[in-house]
């Protein structure tokens, strides 16, 4: 009986394993199935070529949305990681516990708010701000960067302040002992050592980043064309399939299953990069 | 040590009534899986969907063992969700193409929609021809001085997104065969998300269902067209030339539930409501 | 700091819009009028579906992946897709749940297809948090339970499971809270029907994308900041909740 139940265990276990698993090659599957001939159709060339029109034209070329993207992530990592390592330095480092055991639950609800609320603050704030002083139609790049710099934040901080906490107290006190100031030990020496987890920090915020979708279609404009400043309106690759796939069909839903494989890859990468950093440091 | 176990056992018993709970919440949740029968769905447009979605509220009331359930999705996704059966009603905000109307066996016109050109209160230009708009479009005009009465600032372009009924109508009314909509304009998912922008930026311009003019929380000004002011009026006698249907599509004729609710929105009742929405009469409405 | 702003900012807005009848009444006029009830019962549905599914299927693999494997290349390769899975924007589960569940499966724009597709979503993040948390637990008390004559499976359930279980409580608020807050992934599976669900067939409309319709389309202002607070305070509600749990249970174990 106990055997039988030992065994029994063993089967369920693996069962719920190897179902979960097979979910999760599932939906890869799926979306390589449905995106991968359309771009056999039209070719690599055409796939990553400069127009969007999928029903008027025919024309399923993502680059401006991969230039979107770039563009929208880099502007937010640019704002929020700077910031993001302020914070994480200032609480790890200089802020009382007070102060600390007020923001680490701050920050863990800011992380999670609805994207959309964060959205509609920037279409409500940021935008007429950016049209009043800057000109254009505040639906930019520069909007959007502001509001996903924001969305960021909470993952910077408290990864990287994690990482800075986690360092050997022996580096601080060793560093202190020569006769360095705090800040010259925090710049000196525990940065360094902590840039392992601090760059996987600023990876895993621009993941987020790039795969960001309600909030940047309501402040980018959704343009699908090459933006010539920070004042123009993008799409990103997230939008592109946002904001069209409720009527897609064809070759247009199979070309948004395309756009999605170009993310999948994205994040990939970022993925793999981030631990890659993370495990160089063992 | 022995207070670590008893701590770990009353977890365990914890996590046992918890288990048991999921357990039964998903047995509910099972349970109500069946498919009550009487549930027409009507599915297509986003541009009709909120009437029609009115429509069924209302009728909902009068007939409260009927549910009529109205969703969104687009013109297209709405004939092919008829095509595959999914829903008993497609809507579309367009007229049929013709490949459209070798498995569309049925389809009535429920209201006739004018397309409205929008632009903030506060822009000085009111009165634009078909040719102005189509050289806004394309881009040949970008700047609003360019044009009648026009301060000098630059032109923001709003659109809807390709697919849209919306944009297909403005395609065909507005733009003609082979001229395309600049990639630069900016791409809005809806009526209401166009009508947003255009409401707060003094120097955009877009296109929304005529009856959505009206409908919102800020102003924004419907322009005229070769001097012909978007109405209602002017529509019904053919002098504003930016008009599209409301189709009501099925395979075959509808029967049942289906059947009775058809009947309804075009009955002298429910076309009213659609009238008082900002629509005019459609051509299968009953006398 | 800014952040605080924006919610200080949106709470302002809002108190005088909740009240007992913008929690209790369905809305009316496309959200125009009444309250926003529907929408509250709709979150509520689709995030407990999408729990009670996944919850079984990301915690008995994790066991699998942390208990019964030796961590070879297959268990890293599955780990490594896990974190990229997990880290995949959620409009690419909404695109596959849209195709997948509501098209292909015929199970339309419903609750159950929303639900499917969140527990899709969350299930790689649920894996992953509680292999975490499994993984922490010290080997050796696998081996004095072991040596105590108590089977693996007894092992697992009576003294790993129970010491894991702060790390997978956590794990699964993330994921809660992650549903609530989900738009895109939903709009496209669970639609944005504005009436009260009848069965797990009914679309429904969450908080998230009516906040969403509501501001988008500038509807009415007072109502998608009444919702938005709601969220937020959800969300707070939920981030206390952990807390107290959390610390609890680390009081017990202690």
């Amino acid at each position: 009986m106990r055997k039988f139940k030992e065994k029994l265990s063993g089967r369920v276990f693996f069962a719920l394993a190897f179902s979960s698993i097979s979910a999760l090659a599932l939906i890869t599957v799926f979306i390589l199935i449905k995106g991968l001939p359309i771009i056999g159709k039209i070719g690599l060339s055409e796939f990553f070529g400069m127009t969007w029109a999928p029903v008027s034209q025919n024309k399923f070329g993502i680059f401006p949305m991969i230039v979107g993207t770039v563009s929208v992530t880099l502007g937010a990592a640019l704002i929020g990681v700077p910031i993001g390592i302020c914070c994480s330095i200032f609480l790890a480092e200089y802020a009382p516990a007070a102060v600390r055991n007020i923001f680490r639950p701050a920050i863990q609800l800011l992380a999670g708010i609805p994207s959309v609320v964060y959205g509609f603050w920037g279409l409500i704030f940021i935008v007429p701000l950016i049209r009043e002083y800057l000109g254009g139609p505040g639906l930019s790049i520069l909007a959007g960067a502001i509001i996903l710099a924001i969305m960021i934040l909470p993952t910077v901080i408290s990864i990287s302040e994690v990482s800075l906490l986690s360092l050997p107290r022996q580096y601080k006190e060793g560093a202190l002992a020569l006769g360095m100031t705090h800040w010259q030990t925090i710049k000196s020496v525990l940065l360094p050592s902590a840039k392992s987890g601090i760059v996987a920090a600023v990876i895993l915020g621009i993941g987020r980043a790039v795969g960001e979708t309600m909030a940047v279609i309501l402040v980018l404009g959704n343009a699908p064309a090459l933006p010539a400043s920070l004042k123009d309106s993008v799409r990103t690759l997230t939008t592109n399939i946002g904001i069209e796939m409720g009527y897609a069909s064809g070759d247009h839903q199979e070309a948004l299953f395309a756009t999605g494989i170009v993310l999948f890859i994205i994040i990939m990468i970022l993925n793999s990069t981030a631990q890659y950093v993370t495990r160089k440091k063992h | 040590m022995r207070n670590s176990e008893c701590g770990i056992k009353r977890n365990y018993k914890n996590m046992r009534s918890v288990i048991v709970i999921l357990c039964v919440i998903s047995v509910c949740l099972l349970s109500g899986c069946s498919r009550p029968q009487a549930n027409v769905i009507v599915l297509g447009s986003t541009s009709v969907e909120p009437y029609a979605g009115k429509l069924a509220e209302i009728y909902a009331h009068i007939h409260p063992d009927r549910e009529i359930d109205v969703q969104g999705g687009g013109s297209g996704v709405g004939i092919a969700a008829v095509e595959s059966g999914i829903a008993d009603i497609g809507m579309s905000s367009r007229a049929l193409k013709e490949e459209e109307k070798e498995f569309i066996g049925w389809e009535k016109e429920i209201a006739k929609d004018g397309l409205a050109i929008i632009v903030h209160p506060d822009n000085p230009v009111s009165d634009l021809t078909l040719e102005e708009i189509r050289g806004i479009y394309t881009m040949e005009v970008t700047n609003w001085s360019q044009l009648p009465g026009g301060d000098d600032a630059p032109i923001h372009i709003i659109t809807r997104e390709e697919g849209s009924g919306t944009r297909s109508a403005f395609e065909e009314l507005v733009m003609g065969k082979g001229v395309w909509i600049t990639q630069k304009a900016m791409v809005q998912s809806s009526n209401g998300a166009v009508r947003q922008i255009v409401s707060g930026d003094k120097n955009a311009i877009g296109f929304i269902s005529l009856g959505l003019v009206e409908i919102g929380e800020k102003p924004v000004k419907a322009l005229a067209l070769n001097g012909v002011a978007a109405t209602r009026e002017n529509i019904e006698n053919g002098s504003y030339e930016l008009s599209r249907p409301f189709l009501f599509v099925a395979l075959t004729e509808p029967d049942g539930p289906a059947k009775q609710f058809v009947e309804y929105v075009l009955s002298p009742e429910g076309q009213q409501i659609l009238i008082a929405e900002g629509f005019i009469r459609g051509a299968d409405a009953a006398p | 700091m800014v952040l605080v702003a924006i919610i200080v900012y949106i709470l302002i807005k809002v108190l005088p819009e909740i009240g007992w009848t913008f929690l209790s009444q369905s809305p009316s006029d496309m959200g125009r009028g009444g309250g926003i009830l529907p929408t509250i019962v709709g979150t509520l549905l689709v995030t407990l579906l999408a729990v009670v599914i996944a919850t079984p299927f990301g915690i008995g693999t994790a066991f699998y992946l942390a208990e019964y494997t030796r961590g070879g290349i297959l268990t890293r390769i599955i780990r490594f897709s896990a974190d990229s899975l997990a880290a995949i924007p959620s409009i690419v589960y909404g695109l596959f749940g849209f195709i997948f569940f509501v098209t292909q499966l015929g199970l339309g724009l419903s609750i159950l297809s929303g639900g499917l597709t969140l527990a899709f979503m969350i299930l790689p993040t649920l894996i992953r948090t509680a292999e975490e948390a499994i993984l922490t637990v010290p080997q050796s008390y696998r081996e004095v339970s072991f040596s105590l004559g108590a089977t693996k499976w007894q092992t697992i359930i009576k003294v790993v499971f129970p010491s894991a279980m702060r790390g997978i409580v956590n794990g699964l608020i993330l994921s809660v809270g992650r549903c609530i807050a989900e738009t895109a992934a939903v709009v496209l599976t669970a639609g944005s029907a504005l009436h009260m669900p009848k069965s797990v067939f009914s679309s429904v409309r969450t908080m998230a994308v009516h906040f969403y319709t509501l501001a988008s389309e500038g509807i009415s202002m007072p109502k998608a900041y009444g919702t938005a607070a709601l969220l937020i305070i959800l969300i707070f509600l939920i981030n206390v909740v952990t807390n107290i749990l959390v610390n609890r249970m680390a009081a017990k174990g202690r």
